[in-house]
């Protein structure tokens, strides 16, 4: 484990290469290495111009309707005993949760990149949903890659994928999850790479991917710190959010790395259990290895091949990591735990009843984590969880374990 | 000299060009892989690129990806693929055999375990499609140390500024990928190609692989005109995929593919 890192530096990551340390960088194929560096020069360029800047601005506020309030969980934190649990509503964003933000970011991209196809691959939906979205707003031609597995599991999104004009094709090699999708909207990249910009759902990918996402999502941490101060006086002592790819994790935790006593939980999909090996939990337990264009924490066999990964989430239903995480967890910047199914669950029906808050599942995972630590903590600390997406998508799959058919 | 060089410069003095099969190794049995580099060598191919099969490949078509699965269903690992080089090393002392496939088989085993045991094994080269020079440096400098190729790809859609780049890392040979695609897609414009290669030309040297669209003996006889190597691989998994539940009809069936190219590009 690396010593001494003056946690300021972790802000100037990744490296003109795309490297957090000995993660990340870019092992793509060759056809793509020329659209790489396009993007990256492009995306260096305008997301330090104030044209950019302020035409992003405006869309987060009046489009996705931010600032996300920063709400108090008065009653929840009551019956915990414990910290003061603020969560952080990107379940209020439009579309419902936090991967628009990122959306509205890649699609003013390729509109300047005068781009007229974008695709995507989504696990949940929730992505391809955001993509479509934003696809359907700049008349862009939209398609969504999504693993046959999950487009059975997740026909609501699928279905509002087409009505908004989305065309979104089933992938049935491999695991049929995230990841096979994410596979085929590579391909679809080599193939048509002079016309397509590919949307990517996560801070995964072959740089500048898992940078340019991290800034369009930091728009989280940014809100919540500024929030804190506002509303507590102080900044809260504890942070957690969900990690499957980790966009909302990043997004929540990057503007508060330079400040060292504001503790960094990001929780993984522990599924049935990390001793029963049906997991999503590569930085738990995992190791490092090379993936879908950056090297990160993965879940792998001995001999290198990926493996299949279990949550009762789609969305955090994927082998790997966001490569600036990897790097967090081996500075000890941030620490990583695993959340098991059951206790996820249990969390979505206590958010429910207690505060009326229905969270999605993935979300459900930092929620959990909140109610195991806040009773370990003082009533005067503050402890704020990424409530990154609302619940209704998940309500079959809360039903299907109860015995009801909806 | 390397066995690729070796091999490629002879073929070059006798006016020739390599014909290079690609197979996915234990695709569609473990047993069968040995007697097809065999039945492919005896066919006419110059250097064999055997596929290391990954769970994810991501730069394939539905082709080479089920080529995977097939193998990947018998756990075939990179120990066992090296073990296969060694089988067909016992008889064959020849024919080039260059390992292609994705990075993180070879990281899973160590980069300096995989240099030493693909030694011993008698490979000749590796090409590791998502391992572009940026990144290679650590496994490619160590690798030729070893005195193995690294073969990297030119796309079309490489800037000359990194053709330049990659024809410096590269040694064997380079590979040209002659469609914007993935492995078994659109049949490839041998004009375009041609105008190509004589950019590549201007940069380097080393002979010059083509591949991606190279589906019969017309277009690799049309192929071997232009380029100093004609590598096809998914016209051949496909056969394989055909005679899967037949594995022992597999080595002849495709070294008859093999061999009908050979022919069309002697003639050539």
């Amino acid at each position: 484990m690396p010593k001494n890192i003056d946690f300021k530096t972790l802000m100037d990551l990744p490296d003109t290469q795309g490297h957090f340390g000995p993660y990340g960088g870019r092992f793509a194929s060759e056809t793509l290495m020329g659209a790489l560096d396009e993007l990256a020069e492009l995306y260096e360029r305008l997301w330090h111009s104030p044209e950019f800047q302020e035409e992003f601005d405006r869309d987060l506020a009046h489009y996705v309707g931010r600032p996300s309030p920063l709400y108090h969980a008065e009653r929840l934190s009551r019956e915990l005993g414990g910290a003061q649990i603020y969560l952080k509503r990107e379940d209020l964003n439009h579309t419902g949760a936090h991967k628009v933000n990122n959306t509205i970011g890649q699609a003013l991209l390729a509109k300047f990149m005068g781009k007229p196809r974008i695709i995507a691959e989504t696990g949940a939906g929730q992505h391809g949903v955001a993509s479509a979205t934003v696809a359907a707003r700049l008349g862009l031609k939209c398609v969504v890659y999504m693993g046959a597995e999950d487009v059975r599991r997740q026909a609501l999104n699928v279905y509002r994928m087409k009505l908004l004009g989305a065309e979104v094709v089933p992938v049935e090699s491999g695991t049929r999850t995230l990841k096979d999708a994410l596979n085929e909207a590579m391909r679809d990249w080599v193939t048509n790479v002079d016309d397509t910009f590919y949307i990517i759902g996560t801070v995964a990918g072959p740089h500048p991917y898992p940078k340019l996402v991290r800034d369009f999502q930091s728009v989280i941490g940014r809100e919540a710190r500024r929030q804190c101060l506002d509303q507590i006086g102080r900044l809260p002592d504890a942070l957690v959010a969900c990690v499957g790819g980790g966009s909302n994790a990043i997004g929540l935790f990057y503007p508060f790395i330079p400040d060292a006593a504001v503790r960094m939980v990001g929780v993984e999909a522990g599924g049935y259990g990390i001793e029963t090996g049906k997991h999503a939990a590569p930085l738990c337990a995992g190791r490092p290895g090379v993936l879908h264009g950056n090297r990160t924490y993965l879940m792998e066999d001995d001999a290198g091949q990926i493996i299949g990964t279990h949550s009762v989430s789609a969305g955090l239903d994927y082998p790997g990591v966001g490569p600036e995480h990897a790097w967090l967890k081996d500075t000890g910047r941030a620490e990583y735990v695993a959340i098991n199914d059951d206790e996820a669950l249990d969390a979505f029906r206590t958010l429910t009843r207690v505060e009326g808050i229905m969270p999605a599942l993935e979300s459900s995972h930092a929620v959990a984590q909140a109610i195991k630590m806040a009773p370990g903590m003082r009533p005067d600390e503050v402890l704020v969880v990424n409530l990154s997406g609302r619940g209704d998508k998940d309500i079959h799959t809360v039903a299907e374990i109860d015995g009801i058919t909806v | 000299m390397s066995r690729i060089e070796n091999r490629l410069a002879r073929l070059k003095a006798e006016g020739r060009s390599a014909l290079i099969p690609y197979v996915t190794a234990g695709d569609p049995a473990p047993g069968v892989t040995v007697n097809l580099m065999h039945a492919l060598v005896e066919a006419g191919a110059d250097i064999i690129e055997l596929g290391v099969p990954f769970s994810d490949p991501m730069a394939d078509g539905p082709v080479i990806q089920l080529a995977c699965e097939r193998a990947l269903v018998h756990g075939v690992t990179l120990k066992d693929v090296l073990a296969m080089v060694s089988q067909f090393r016992e008889t064959d002392a020849d024919t080039p055999v260059v390992l292609m496939g994705y990075t993180n088989p070879i990281e899973a085993m160590g980069y300096a375990d995989f240099i030493e045991r693909a030694k011993v094994a008698g490979v000749d080269g590796v090409l590791t499609v998502d391992l572009p020079p940026e990144e290679a440096e650590a496994f490619t400098g160590p690798l030729k140390q070893a005195g193995m190729d690294a073969v990297f790809l030119l796309a079309p859609t490489t800037s000359e500024a990194r053709m330049r780049s990659i024809c410096e890392a590269s040694s064997g040979y380079v590979y040209y990928v002659s469609v914007k695609g993935v492995t078994g897609s659109a049949a490839l414009d041998v004009e375009a190609v041609a105008g190509q290669l004589e950019k590549i030309r201007a940069q380097t040297g080393l002979p010059l692989g083509v591949g991606f669209g190279i589906k019969d003996g017309a277009s690799a006889a049309a192929v071997s005109r232009i380029a100093d190597g004609v590598i096809v691989g998914s016209v051949l998994v496909n056969k394989i995929a055909e005679l899967a539940s037949e594995p022992d009809k597999v080595p002849a069936a495709v070294a008859a593919i093999v061999a009908d190219m050979r022919a069309a590009m002697d003639r050539a």
